[in-house]
């Protein structure tokens, strides 16, 4: 331990994490002192959420060192870390929906004894002082489910700070709150720093931490890349390179050579969807010609899932989405999938018990069984791993090689248009340029029709034809892939 | 605003009790009887909603805690002959005992395998009682050679006063600190964790709660009855009847199993006629209430008084 450290309360060496045969962190190190604020950054999947649950032992790592205070807390169960002094604030509210604003508060004060079936009397008193900080005087009596969402983040925050935290885990602040919300939101970490605690900021971006850290590091795929200052990481040529690719090539073709100008074969048109009190789409229009390849580049949150799921036929929605010229208003996602609008989802999706050929003749059974399997040699073409791994459990294969199968599979019911949501995540650079060549080969050698959203630029741009970025709800800019970077390109570090 | 406050809950249902101790000058002595099991049925269930409610932990096996503490207590009577009390007590440790044996391992499994565990727990029990006939009386029933009393009005007094403390403790109990963090356990152990609650530590001591109570319940069912079997203790049949009462009287309010308990057995009372018919309309209609009103009876009853 060298002496700037020593005044760390947090700190972390060779964290490792393994799930099955993916390595989800990777010997991470990272320090935070009392009254500073350290920024972790890194795109989907990078692993950057793994590391937060290690030192909160929501996950038990692998290797390495995680210490509070010089204590070593590595591998003890969750409880005991919380009482040594860390706290975190999920990203995801999930207070207690029976009781009131201030009994969840409470619930945080009460100490882990099966004795005290009375509360201190003090306690009503300090939760009601924690309420009056976070901002929720006003609502103390009322239940979590009719509060608006910024509500339920201070509630979370309010009950991380009840058990007055040492060290502070924050996942993803600013998530899903306006530019107001945010900045008093930031007001508070500041406030929390400046007690003399060590914060840690969890987010996909430098731009949205920027303002408050101190020091930043960013991930990516399980491994630090780059540690400064927010301006030193953000002008870092890796970072770069990861968040916004290096010189893109594009072979976007013209909107005009399509043969389908006039009616395109998918068109959205001005849909907007809620969830409870949560806008996730507002008035979103795009389109999709035939053969053509779409992207749609937004960030975590930005409403893409919500997208597909909503063409998928999976949500209610207002607003008309069109195929061919005619609604699929009214129809179920079973017809709209076999009609030939497949979604290829996030997170794959395998029955990982069943082997690879197994699952590609489950994606294969509405077909003939010669088409079937002709379907497959085809796929074993494309994919050729694929056809080495057929007997092997999909859930043995590596995370590259199951976001093969994933798309295999979507192929086999012969779409014609295949929705890709997020192939990229958690993959390494190299396996990421595998995929992309065999969609380069799916692009040239069939008429299939692509629509894909990734937050990942480097690989959603070089196949697109057309790209569609969507913030916070709304599509915000259309244009070609060579445009994107000069344009947009800075909103993505 | 918020919930009814515990005190007024607990002294409106203590006016229920009450009135209910003075139900002898009315009622005959065959709806007594009735009743009477209809109150332990209470306490299994309120029990049992401890367990659901709160830890969140699907507990199938409510017969294997209840068929513990009454075969232990009847087969010490009916070997020894001790004093009741002590047989009582017996029967209560080896529930809390056996509930523990049961939870320690079954809490370290998740999900859906916690419940498959209770639900073999249960098998296992029957199964030893059947095979183990000379110590068990087997499929016949275990008849014991003592009673608390021949008195079916004192019987009933007992019955409904050992409910209503068991009521008060259970239902104070969920509503204490410990109560919540019990059900923070059980909606979301992750911030429960997070929040230095030994997740853990609270499950198995709902579990050792619910195991007591379950258990002494059992014990005096034994000794009011005078025998103890299978199919009336220990069944999974007996099990569902006891989920049942819980649900309908609705889940997380613990004095609601008392409703959903007192509710069946009229209903099986009312529908006799009907003959094997009456079971299956009983459980159509706890579908609907599952269906239809998932709060059940007790939630149903404190929420039209919330809204107003």
């Amino acid at each position: 331990m060298s002496t700037a450290e020593r005044g760390a309360h947090l700190e972390v060496a060779g964290l490792t994490k393994r799930f099955g045969g993916l390595v989800a962190v990777k010997g991470m190190t990272l320090a935070v002192e009392a009254g500073k604020i350290l920024g972790l950054i890194g795109p989907n999947g990078s692993g950057k959420s793994t590391v937060m649950k290690l030192i909160m032992g929501i996950e038990r790592p692998d290797a390495g060192s995680v210490r509070i205070d010089g204590v070593e807390v590595a591998g003890w169960p969750s409880h005991r870390i919380a009482r040594m002094g860390a706290g975190i604030v999920f990203q995801h509210s999930r207070p207690l929906h029976r009781q009131t604003v201030l009994e969840n508060i409470k619930l945080a004060l009460l100490p882990d004894k099966l004795t005290r079936l009375i509360a201190d009397p003090q306690t009503d008193e300090r939760a009601r002082a924690i309420a009056a900080r976070v901002g929720l005087s006003g609502v103390l009596d009322r239940r979590p489910g009719t509060l608006p969402f910024a509500d339920l983040r201070k509630i979370e925050i309010a009950k991380a700070i009840a058990r007055d935290p040492k060290v502070l885990l924050i996942d993803e602040p600013f998530a899903g709150l306006t530019p107001k919300e945010t900045a008093a939101f930031s007001d508070l970490i500041c406030e929390l720093r400046d007690d003399g605690r060590a914060v840690l900021l969890v987010d996909h971006n430098v731009k949205s931490v920027a303002r408050l850290v101190d020091r930043v590091i960013a991930m990516y795929v399980g491994e630090r890349i780059a540690e400064g200052s927010a301006d030193e990481v953000m002008r870092n040529e890796t970072v770069r390179r990861v968040y916004l690719g290096g010189a893109i090539e594009t072979t976007a073709r013209p909107e005009s050579s399509f043969r389908d100008a006039a009616t395109p074969f998918l068109e959205v048109e001005k849909i907007s969807v809620n969830y409870g009190k949560a806008q996730a789409l507002q008035d979103v229009s795009i389109h999709v010609h035939a053969g053509e390849f779409v992207s749609v580049v937004g960030l975590n949150g930005a409403g893409k899932t919500t997208l597909f799921n909503t063409i998928s036929g999976l949500l209610p929605y207002a607003g008309d989405i069109r195929r061919e010229g005619g609604t699929l208003r009214g129809r179920s996602a079973a017809s709209i999938a076999r009609g030939g609008i497949v979604q290829c989802p996030e997170g794959r999706e395998l029955f990982t018990d069943m082997t690879v050929r197994e699952n590609l003749d489950l994606g294969g059974q509405h077909l003939p069984p010669a088409a079937c399997a002709e379907q497959i040699s085809w796929l074993f073409e494309l994919f050729p791993i694929l056809r080495e791994r057929q007997r092997q459990a999909a859930g043995t294969l590596s995370g590259g090689e199951q976001q093969m199968l994933s798309i295999a599979r979507a192929l086999m019911m012969k779409p014609k248009l295949l929705m890709l949501d997020e192939p990229t995540l958690g993959l390494a650079p190299v396996i990421l340029e595998q995929i992309s060549k065999a969609l380069e080969r799916l692009r040239q050698s069939t008429s299939i029709t692509v629509l894909l959203v990734e937050q990942n630029v480097t690989f959603a741009l070089p196949h697109a034809d057309r790209v569609y970025v969507l913030e916070h709800a709304r599509i915000v800019w259309e244009g070609g892939p060579a445009k994107f970077a000069a344009e947009m390109g800075t909103g993505y570090l | 605003m918020g919930s009814l406050s515990t005190t007024r809950i607990l002294v409106v249902a203590l006016g229920v009790a009450v009135l209910a101790a003075l139900l002898p000058f009315w009622v005959n002595v065959y709806i007594l009887g009735l009743l009477t099991v209809a109150y332990y049925s209470g306490v299994f269930a309120m029990a049992w909603d401890l367990l659901f409610g709160f830890a969140n932990e699907v507990n199938f096996g409510p017969t294997f805690l209840i068929g513990t503490g009454a075969y232990t207590a009847g087969i010490l009577d009916s070997l020894y002959q001790p004093p009741i009390w002590l047989c009582v007590i017996a029967g209560t440790l080896a529930a809390v005992v056996g509930g523990v044996v049961l939870a320690l391992p079954a809490l370290r499994v998740r999900g859906p395998y916690f419940g498959l565990t209770t639900l073999v727990a249960v098998l296992m029990l029957q199964n030893f009682i059947v095979v183990d006939a000379h110590l068990t009386g087997g499929e016949n029933g275990l008849t014991v050679p003592d009673v608390i009393s021949i008195s079916d009005t004192v019987n009933y007094e007992i019955a409904l006063w050992f409910m209503a403390v068991s009521g008060v403790i259970l239902f104070s109990l969920s509503r204490s600190p410990v109560g919540l963090i019990l059900q923070a356990s059980g909606q979301d152990a992750v911030q429960a964790g997070a929040l230095g609650f030994n997740v853990t530590k609270h499950k198995l001591t709902a579990f050792i709660i619910s195991a007591f109570f379950s258990g002494l319940a059992g014990a005096l069912l034994v000794f009011y009855v005078g025998s103890a079997s299978v199919s009336t203790l220990v069944d999974i049949t007996v099990g569902v009847q006891i989920i049942i009462a819980a649900v309908l009287g609705g889940r997380r309010t613990i004095l609601g199993a008392v409703l959903g308990a007192v509710f069946l057995v009229a209903m099986s009372e009312a529908l006799r006629p009907l003959g094997d018919l009456s079971n299956f309309v009983v459980f159509a209609l706890a579908l609907g209430v599952v269906l239809f009103f998932p709060n059940g009876f007790f939630g149903f009853l404190t929420r039209t008084k919330e809204g107003a």
